[in-house]
């Protein structure tokens, strides 16, 4: 039987074809990547167990509300939001052993010693009628005093920022900065 | 004899386009391995707030989604201007958030199930009482790890 030759076969229209698809692709998909504050919510109460009274030492709390008018109450003072970060880093850092700031304790952490680590717990409270934009503001002060605070150590220990830092250093760097911000069960604060 | 001769025309070839087809394949497969299927249909409006501290949502298929906002304009005359919780692509109410859960935690894998985070896109607008009843939804199921969804910004202008 005699051999065919085989015909060329026509790819002018591939183009055309990888053009539709790629459209395609550039229609139905995002490239938005998706940032947020990662917390983690505290696991549901234990109805057979009394909630234990609160051991920690009143001075150690920085207390933080935040009422229905979106005004900010810090230890019982009112403040703008502008200033919540400095505080947070002041109330943490307590460099002149204030009373009315949080306490020390002597702690064993790696690549650092016995060191004087903080005592200092955030107490978040808000009420059902504050907006939420006000609320991630304020959560986000509060992550990032405790984040420069955690940055400027890192620099100062080893000359680069925490988040260059190979995970050990970073878990020692975050035992140092133990600084639980915790959010009460809610309830009306300055109710109408 | 004049110095400006036309030039004898020389015919510009056809230009080879046979690598057209390899050259937008390449930018396909880029698209196709960079992006991501859009999932929902947003029924509600969500404006996000603006922080800085936010950090990146390192594994999308461990996330679930949670959205509340107001609902879009068009079904505002059905279903009200009052914020509203949207599961995957219907309203729901804060009791079907332990169901929705437990749904998301199933689909994936059982080494990744403890590593399911659900994000909250929720509209800067909204009051906290629903988010606060959300949020109390989401520890009786069990799912403790969350991120507050927002607009990455270096200074944070309106709140």
């Amino acid at each position: 039987m005699a051999k065919r030759a085989i015909q060329p076969i026509n790819a002018g229209s591939m183009a055309d074809i990888a053009f539709l698809l790629l459209i395609f692709f550039l229609v139905t998909t995002t490239m938005d990547s998706d940032t947020g504050l990662l917390r983690l919510l505290p696991p549901p109460p234990d109805p057979n167990q009394e909630t234990p009274e609160s051991q920690i030492n009143d001075r150690n709390i920085l207390e933080v509300k935040v009422n229905l008018d979106d005004l900010l109450l810090v230890e019982g003072e009112l403040a703008r939001l502008e200033e919540l970060r400095d505080i947070t880093k002041e109330f943490i850092l307590n460099p002149t052993d204030d009373q009315g700031m949080s306490e020390k304790e002597m702690k064993t952490i790696p690549f650092f010693g016995d060191v004087m680590a903080t005592k200092a717990v955030i107490s978040l409270q808000n009420d059902r009628g504050t907006t939420y934009s006000v609320y991630i503001a304020v959560q986000n002060e509060l992550l990032a005093a405790r984040d420069e605070l955690k940055n400027d150590l890192a620099i100062n220990t080893w000359g680069i920022g925490y988040y260059e830092l190979d995970e050990e250093k970073q878990k020692a760097v975050d035992d140092y900065y133990f600084v639980p911000i915790s959010e009460a069960e809610p309830k009306r604060v300055g109710g109408r | 004899m004049s110095k400006f001769k036309k030039s004898t025309g020389k015919e510009v070839g056809a230009i080879n386009t046979a690598s057209l087809p390899d050259i937008v394949f390449m930018l396909l497969f880029f698209f196709m391995t960079v992006t991501v299927l859009r999932e929902v249909e947003l029924k509600i409006n969500v404006a996000l707030p603006e922080a800085t501290e936010g950090k990146k949502l390192e594994k999308k298929s461990l996330a679930s989604f949670i959205y509340i906002g107001t609902p879009v304009e068009q079904l505002q005359a059905t279903f009200g201007t009052e914020p509203k919780i949207q599961l995957n692509d219907t309203f729901k109410e804060v009791p079907d958030i332990q169901e929705f859960i437990a749904q998301e935690r199933d689909a994936l894998d059982e080494a990744d199930q403890s590593k399911m985070l659900v994000s909250l896109k929720i509209d800067r607008t909204t009051k906290m009482g629903v988010v606060i009843d959300v949020k109390q939804a989401l520890r009786q199921a069990n799912a403790l790890k969350i991120m507050y969804a927002n607009n990455p910004v270096d200074v944070i202008t309106q709140y």
